[in-house]
């Protein structure tokens, strides 16, 4: 009994430290407003993380139980998944008009990404290994760890590269919009959702509603496109 | 609040059974959103307040709910460690050029809107 209570302890403040360091995180970044160079590099999904992981090397922590304290927020990642649906619907009449753009930007936006990672990757000398673990980078983590496990990529190394991508595109999405004089927050929604999944999503919301509902459908057609074509295409080249 | 909670986990668990009985590769939380947008949008009915609400919770805090699961990338096997440098680089990179292109590309695609506004 006095095991399991330690075990229950170790639970709780394992949670209670990715709520405390997020707060602290989302706190510093609503601090940093006023200063746009650095306010998207202190965004809460690169400082959380970041703190996080140095307090659990410094304390040497698994990170294997950290994740299984933590399983209440990957629950809750589906349930805020379905949530998408709500603000989809409410912006549905923007969207239904746009049919046909959107369908061409995504099938543009979701091969680009594969075909400009494959390029790069090859011809820095990547593995094949490491090049099918690399395809899925820009689908939401469940997909892509089912498709990975489908083509025979690493689950392992998926995770942390599509993670990466959704990190990396969600913080310089909004530098490069600004750069190209894109003020449509329709293509900066769809954009991200298409090239930064859950992450670009999550950012996109704090643009305005209806950036997030283009990037909610982006994300569930990226998705599903991916999901579905994929590994098609694997099976195809490695035949 | 809570009746919009209980609404979300009754779609989450569809889709979870869904992509459980069927071995379809898609994830149940997104099969279950897509059941509640036909949901919402074919019924016809106006969507309740309390639903909305409940939804605007959940995805405002969604950075949070990412937060463990971004923890994990300090955490990868080391069988790769030689090629970190090529990963890195090719994420970035690709990102980059994936976001820019995509934009321009849907910019272009919609400039016979812009066009028929101006």
């Amino acid at each position: 009994m006095t095991f399991i209570s330690t075990a229950w302890i170790i639970q709780a403040g394992l949670l209670i430290l990715t709520l405390a360091i997020f707060s602290v995180s989302f706190w510093l970044y609503q601090q940093c407003k006023a200063l746009p160079a650095i306010h998207s590099l202190l965004h809460p999904l690169v400082t959380a993380p970041l703190l996080i992981g140095g307090l659990l090397l410094v304390l040497d922590i698994d990170y294997s139980q950290y994740r299984h304290a933590n399983s209440p927020f990957f629950f809750l990642l589906g349930t805020a998944t379905v949530a998408l649906a709500i603000p989809l619907h409410q912006q549905f009449h923007h969207i239904r008009t746009l049919a046909k753009p959107l369908l061409l930007t995504l099938l543009f936006g979701a091969s680009f990404a594969v075909i400009s990672a494959l390029a790069i990757a090859w011809a820095l000398g990547a593995s094949v290994d490491t090049l099918i673990s690399l395809t899925p980078k820009s689908v939401t983590t469940p997909i892509a760890l089912g498709i990975t496990e489908k083509i025979g990529g690493q689950p392992g190394l998926t995770a942390g590269i599509v993670v990466f991508t959704g990190v990396v595109g969600a913080i310089c999405a909004p530098w490069i919009f600004s750069g190209l004089k894109i003020t449509d927050d329709r293509i900066a929604g769809f954009v991200m959702g298409i090239s930064a999944h859950g992450v670009g999503t999550a950012r996109a919301f704090e643009i305005s509603s209806r950036c997030g509902a283009f990037s909610s459908l982006g994300l569930g057609l990226t998705g599903t496109l991916t999901a579905i074509l994929l590994p098609w295409i694997v099976i195809a080249c490695s035949g | 609040m809570l009746r919009g909670l209980a609404i979300l986990l009754l779609y989450q668990g569809i889709g979870e059974a869904i992509t459980h009985f069927s071995g379809i590769p898609i994830p149940g939380p997104v099969i279950g959103m897509v059941l509640l947008f036909l949901t919402l949008t074919l019924s016809g009915y106006t969507m309740p307040q309390w639903l909305g609400h409940t939804g605007h919770f959940m995805i405002r805090w969604l950075p949070l709910m990412f937060v463990p699961a971004c923890v994990g990338i300090f955490f990868l096997p080391n069988t790769h460690a030689d090629e970190w440098p090529a990963i890195v680089s090719v994420i970035v990179l690709s990102t980059l050029i994936t976001i820019a292109t995509t934009a321009v590309v849907m910019k272009w695609l919609l400039r016979p809107e812009a066009e028929h506004l101006s």
